[in-house]
This record gives structure tokens, C-alpha cells and sequence, in this order.
């Protein structure tokens, strides 16, 4: 694809990229942070920026550029201006990761989800470089429980979806949605086998790890406004905490994606629609409802994040802990075992 | 050098030395934290100097007077009437509750008492400022524990109280109502069964969060003996309110001394919780808004007819002497020791606040426990700026 003889392949990728971060990013933030939020708690949320508020995302937007980056007097100030783009690199990583389609995908690597889970543990550095580098106690307490936290949820992580490569037999994304589509259920192949109902105890800890990896209510003990004020991101303003923001929710909306990949079919629709449409599993027009069906799986993993977000107060950090290696840990382990039986056993 | 620069330099250098030793970064034997002045938790200005060792705190010290207004001294160039509207201010939620004993005991001092159906509006009233204020603090525990869902319905369901008090009194929050020898007017038509409405919502409101916070495992998990304050321990560090019938004593001024207000004339209970912590104080605060809920309505239908006002002179002189007058107030108890020498303004005037006592525990209370829990504390413990920092 050229114009004017100049390569748009690249560029293109890169508006593409960036659409597929903010994009979903900003529909749940504007649909669920926004609104639907605003409805559990009995008031109407922004209804002044455009129709329903809908502009309300470009005006805080706005008004985050305008403000002064600060930087606090005892800063470690490089360290302080780079962590978060390194929170944003391990939300971009992720992105590339995830396919919408049969063809529409940055990157297909056979240890997909394994290198998807490895890059959205580099946001733990982010974290702690901005902890440390604000020269700010509540920001100290912050980065470091974090940093705790994160690591303490990565494994549960891994472990609910290792279940999941068992029954795919595979780590590839494309393989694992294959896997989802073709599978039956005792012979009965309608809507395949889309792992949340043969993983669910996976699916479980998957989202309950995935609240503790986003630092999201009950688990946002880093962040715990009413203790450390606003943990890691107390110093930051303007368009660095705007990147903090961006990488909070956007990741909210990937681990959807992945979560979908993982445990609802991906990008494909049941096969009997499939059928009932008569097209190919991998036909042409994936390329297309795909995204949209991604999108609406998404939406409805992320729904359950913030219900869960603004329903529930916030563990103490070692309940967290405990819950994390005396309960979350094990079960997962357990259903590894029974999992990779059941394997062995049809 | 002059004496006065002199004297500036030595409190600028005293200033900084009382920062580096409060300020100090980390140390062998730990780090500082300040709690405060501005910080979410403690809802205005108070600050607690936390001594931690990671977040272990080893030592905490509360620091109070940032919002000091000299309410004491002030009362003492005003006239009776007007020192009502000063200390409205004290406990903003539940203003009207501060006025009461006031004039309760400079009605002592002039050896008059209030009619009795001014006495059941001032205890219709008195309770509705506790509902206004107590809703308020079941919704707050929930935004000091991450659940940020509760106090939205707390806003939501306290606004019906609040509506009912200014369409009697003319104020939304400092409705500065009560007068020596009576209340300021009659209740207005179609008053009580408006009210009754607002009291069912309060009603449904205590059921909402007996669902979301009381039956929750988390909530329970941060409160369940988080900040255990054992019955001796509470009496000798001066606690009153809801904080010391949560540590199973069961001592309420509105059953043991009613004077000037028409609690004996209904049906309720002194509800206690053998427990002590942070959640049995919850709980506590629960239950009495419940039973404020069921103390208006039976004054609501128990309305006795006559006047609202006692024979009182136009101009309040106040005789020479001394009284002391005190009230359950929403925070604990609240009492005033009116001094007057004769004349239109007291001559000197103590206020005996709730929340200022029930801070005295924190330094004891604090010791030994988690940051998140210092925060579960402070707000179980309940505490209004105003009422601290008079």
C-alpha cells in the first residue's frame, strides 16, 4: 500500500495500534467509569460535554494537557518522567498481542498468551520506579505494595490460565480461539467449547487476578485513596498522570480482550451461526465481525470489573496476600491437576 | 539585631527543628509518616504523626487545633440568643444537637422550663440531626475501606432528613431553632406525615447497608477486631457516644438523664455490642438510627397540643450563677458549663465536646496496629473536625 510513493503500511499500523489502545480504553472508562457507575450510585454522571456527556473523555482530556507537569523538589527526576512509559510500553505489548480476527493481528506468536502474561508484569517496574522516584512517603507505600501485590497475583495468573493451554493444547492465541470453535461438548458441537464452561474454576481466578494485576477495588491497596491518598500516582499531574490513567484503563479493556480470547471463543461466534450464515470459520468476513464481536465480549468482561470495583471495600495488604497464597494459589493448582487428568482421561 | 527580629529567628529556628523531627526521612528506627493535616481520610484537618516500621505503627500522636476557631471565647461577647448560631458550627451534621444543651442550661441557670410540646419538637429534632448525621458516617466507612458506593446513598437517603428540617426550621444544616424557654415555631401543616416518609427511607437505607457492608466478608475482615477498645479501657480515656456502648457499656444520657427532653415519654432501647472493635461500633451506629427512626415517630404520633414558648422576657439577662446542661449528642456527649455574672452575655463558657474526648484514645489505639487499619479506626471511631477543634 502506497501513496505518493511513500509506504503506509507502517503508519497505518501505528494509527491502528494506537486506536486499539485508547479506543477500547475509552469506552469503558466514558460507559462504565463514566455512566454506568454514575447509575449504581444513584446520579446521572457528566450530562453537560455533549449529548449524555459523551464528550466528557476529550474535555478531561483536555484538560489534563493543560495543566503543569509537575515535578516534586526531591525528585529523582528522570526516573520520575519515565515510569510512565513504562507502564504504557506493558500496556502497548499487550495490545499487539491480541488477535480480532483471522488476519487482523499485529504479531501471532506461538507462546502467545505466555509472552502476554510475561509483558504485562513490566508495568510492576513502572510502578515502582514512579513510587521510589517521587521522594514522597505515601508514594514509597504505594510503589511498594504494588510491587508486593502484582507479583503475589502474577501467579495465580499464569496458573488459571495454564488450565486453559492444557485443554487448547496450545499457547498460541489463534490456536486456543481454533481450540474454542471446533470443540465439543460430549459430541455436541453447537456453540463449540468455549472454555469458561470447562474452565470455570479458571475463569474464576483468572478475573480475580486480573482485578488484583489492574490494582482495581478490593484489591487497590497501591492505590487506596483513602489511606495513601493516591499511592505510586500522588505526585503526578497533568499529562503524566493522563498516561497513568490511560494505562490503568486501557489495560482493563486488554485483559478483556485476553480474557475473551481465553474463555469466550475469541473473535469467532458459535458454529451454528456460523452455519446458519453459511460462511467459514475463517472466512474474509472475521476480519470484520471480529472486532466488533471482541469488542462486545470485552465489554462484558470489563462490566464485571468495575461492578466489582464500586460494589466491594478493599482488602488489608496481607489478606490480600493470604488470600492470594493460601487460597488463590492452591485452587488453581488443583485444577491444574484435575484439568490435565480429565486430559489424559477423554 | 533587635529583640523582635531576634525572637522571629528563634521561632523560625524552632520551626524547623520541630519539621526535621517530624519530617525526618527513613531512620534506623523507622519512618515518619504524617497523617494530615490534608489527607482523604480524616475528612478536614486534623493530623496524626504515625511513627511506622514498615507499615506497622509504632507510634501515633494526634495533633488537633488546625481548625481551632475560638468558639469559647467568642460566646463571651455575644448574647444568649446569638451564641446559638455560633455553635451550630460545632458538629456540622447534626447541628441542631449542639444547641440544645446550651439552652438547657441556661434555662437552669434562669429557672425556666420549656413547654412541653416545644420539649417533643426539640427531641423530634434532636433525634432527626443524629439521623442526619449518623447516615452520613455508614455511608463514610465505606469510602475509608475502598467501598466508594455507600456514600452516595448515604447523600442520597440523609437529603430526605435534611429536607424535612429546613421546611421546619428555615435551615438545611444550622437551623438554629431553639430558643430559651421554647423553639422558634410550631411545626408546619402536613409536617408529621412527610416526615414519617423520610423516615421509612432512612429505614431502607439501614437495610442497603446491612446488605453491602455489615453482611460483606471483606467489610468484616477490615473491622472484625481491628481497634479493640476494652469497656474499662474506653471509660478512663473519657470515651462517650456509640464508641463506648460498642464496648458493651450500656450508658446512654437520653435513658439516664433526660432532663429537658421527652425520651421517657417513648419506647426504646440502649443497644450495646459486647465487642469493642471497629465493627461492633458500626454496628452500634446502625441500630441507633434505626431506633432514632422508631424514638421520632412515636413523638411524631404522641404530639402534645399547647404552646411552644414559656414565659420568657423580652430582654435575656441571664442571673448570676453557674450550670452545667448535657446531651447523647451524634458524636458522644456534648456539655455546656455556663458560667454568667448577670448581664446579656455568659461570662465564660466550656464546651465539653464528644469528638475531642474520643480522640484522647488514638495515641493507645493506634499503637501496634496496620496503616489501612489507621484508617478503619479513625473512621469507626468518628470524629467531626469541628466538633474536635472547636
Amino acid at each position: 500500500m502506497t501513496l505518493f510513493g511513500l509506504d503506509l503500511v507502517i503508519p497505518l499500523k501505528l494509527l491502528i495500534g494506537i486506536a486499539v489502545v485508547l479506543l477500547p480504553a475509552g469506552t469503558t472508562v466514558y460507559l462504565y467509569l463514566f455512566k454506568a457507575v454514575s447509575f449504581m450510585q444513584s446520579r446521572l454522571g457528566p450530562m453537560e460535554a455533549g449529548p449524555y456527556g459523551s464528550m466528557q473523555l476529550l474535555a478531561e482530556v483536555g484538560k489534563s494537557l493543560q495543566k503543569e507537569d509537575i515535578f516534586p523538589a526531591k525528585a529523582d527526576r528522570t526516573v520520575f518522567a519515565m515510569a510512565p512509559y513504562v507502564v504504557l510500553m506493558s500496556t502497548f505489548l499487550l495490545a499487539a498481542l491480541v488477535p480480532f480476527g483471522p488476519d487482523a493481528y499485529f504479531v501471532d506468536l506461538d507462546t502467545g498468551i505466555f509472552f502476554a502474561l510475561a509483558v504485562s508484569s513490566v508495568s510492576v517496574v513502572g510502578i515502582l520506579m514512579a513510587g521510589w522516584s517521587s521522594a514522597s512517603k505515601y508514594s514509597l507505600l504505594g510503589g511498594l505494595r504494588a510491587a508486593g501485590q502484582l507479583v503475589a497475583y502474577e501467579l495465580p495468573l499464569v496458573l488459571a490460565v495454564v488450565g486453559v493451554v492444557i485443554q487448547a493444547g496450545t499457547l498460541n492465541l489463534q490456536g486456543i480461539i481454533a481450540a474454542q470453535t471446533g470443540g465439543e461438548i460430549f459430541g455436541w458441537g453447537a456453540i463449540g467449547n468455549p472454555f469458561i464452561l470447562t474452565q470455570f474454576v479458571g475463569f474464576l481466578i483468572f478475573m480475580i487476578a486480573v482485578q488484583a494485576e489492574l490494582t482495581q477495588v478490593p484489591f487497590d491497596m497501591p492505590i487506596a485513596e483513602s489511606e495513601l491518598v493516591s499511592g505510586y500516582m500522588t505526585e503526578y499531574s497533568g499529562m503524566r498522570f493522563l498516561m497513568f490513567f490511560i494505562g490503568e484503563f486501557a489495560t482493563a479493556a486488554i485483559f478483556g480482550f485476553l480474557g475473551s480470547v481465553l474463555f469466550l471463543g475469541g473473535w469467532q461466534i458459535p458454529p451454528f451461526v456460523t452455519d446458519l450464515l453459511g460462511i467459514e470459520a475463517d472466512s474474509n468476513w472475521f476480519n470484520v465481525i471480529g472486532p466488533l464481536v471482541m469488542v462486545v465480549k470485552m465489554l462484558v468482561l470489563t462490566f464485571v470489573i468495575y461492578w466489582v470495583r464500586f460494589t466491594y471495600p478493599r482488602f488489608r495488604e496481607d489478606q490480600l496476600q493470604t488470600f492470594a497464597w493460601k487460597f488463590l494459589i492452591p485452587l488453581s493448582l488443583v485444577n491444574i491437576a484435575f484439568t490435565g487428568l480429565l486430559k489424559v482421561v477423554f | 539585631m533587635t529583640a523582635i527580629s531576634d525572637r522571629r529567628q528563634l521561632a523560625y529556628i524552632a520551626a524547623q527543628a520541630a519539621d526535621a523531627r517530624v519530617n525526618v526521612e527513613i531512620e534506623a528506627e523507622g519512618m515518619t509518616l504524617n497523617i494530615g493535616p490534608q489527607h482523604p481520610a480524616t475528612h478536614g484537618t486534623l493530623r496524626i504523626v504515625a511513627r511506622l516500621d514498615g507499615e506497622l505503627v509504632t507510634d501515633a500522636e494526634p495533633m488537633m487545633g488546625y481548625m481551632h476557631r475560638g468558639y469559647e471565647k467568642l460566646t463571651e461577647v455575644r448574647t444568649y440568643p446569638q451564641v446559638t448560631t455560633l455553635i451550630n458550627r460545632i458538629d456540622w451534621l447534626g447541628s441542631f444537637a449542639n444547641e440544645v444543651p446550651f439552652i438547657l442550661a441556661a434555662e437552669q441557670l434562669m429557672e425556666i422550663e420549656a413547654p412541653a410540646r416545644a420539649q417533643h419538637i426539640r427531641t423530634i429534632l434532636f433525634e432527626m440531626a443524629r439521623i442526619a448525621n449518623v447516615t452520613l458516617f455508614l455511608g463514610d466507612m465505606g469510602v475509608q475501606l475502598g467501598a466508594v458506593t455507600p456514600i452516595f446513598y448515604a447523600f442520597r437517603d440523609r437529603e430526605h432528613i435534611l429536607n424535612q428540617i429546613e421546611s421546619a426550621t428555615g435551615g438545611r444544616f444550622h437551623p438554629n431553632f431553639d430558643r430559651i424557654g421554647g423553639v422558634k415555631d410550631d411545626l408546619p401543616a402536613g409536617w408529621i406525615a412527610e416526615t414519617k416518609t423520610s423516615l421509612g427511607k432512612i429505614r431502607s437505607f439501614c437495610d442497603e447497608m446491612e446488605d453491602l457492608l455489615v453482611g460483606n466478608a471483606i467489610f468484616e475482615a477490615r473491622t472484625r477486631g481491628i481497634g479493640v477498645i476494652p469497656a474499662d479501657i474506653a471509660l478512663s480515656y473519657g470515651l462517650t457516644g456509640a464508641n463506648v456502648r460498642a464496648s458493651g457499656v450500656d450508658w446512654d444520657l437520653r435513658r439516664d438523664n433526660p432532663c429537658g427532653l421527652s425520651y421517657d415519654k417513648v419506647d426504646w432501647k440502649v443497644w450495646t455490642h459486647p465487642d469493642g472493635d471497629s465493627f461492633a461500633r458500626y454496628w452500634v451506629r446502625l441500630q441507633e438510627v434505626r431506633e432514632s427512626c422508631s424514638i421520632v415517630e412515636q413523638l411524631l404520633d404522641t404530639l402534645p397540643s399547647g404552646p411552644i414558648m414559656a414565659k420568657v422576657p423580652r430582654i435575656i439577662k441571664v442571673p448570676e450563677g453557674e450550670a452545667y446542661a448535657e446531651t447523647e449528642n451524634p458524636l458522644g456527649v456534648m456539655g455546656y458549663y455556663v458560667v454568667s455574672k448577670g448581664g446579656l452575655e455568659p461570662f465564660r463558657v466550656k464546651i465539653r465536646s464528644a469528638s475531642f474526648s474520643n480522640m484522647s484514645i488514638t495515641p493507645w489505639l493506634l499503637k501496634g496496629s496496620y496503616v489501612p487499619d489507621v484508617i478503619t479506626i479513625l473512621a469507626s471511631l468518628y470524629f467531626i473536625l469541628g466538633d474536635i477543634d472547636r
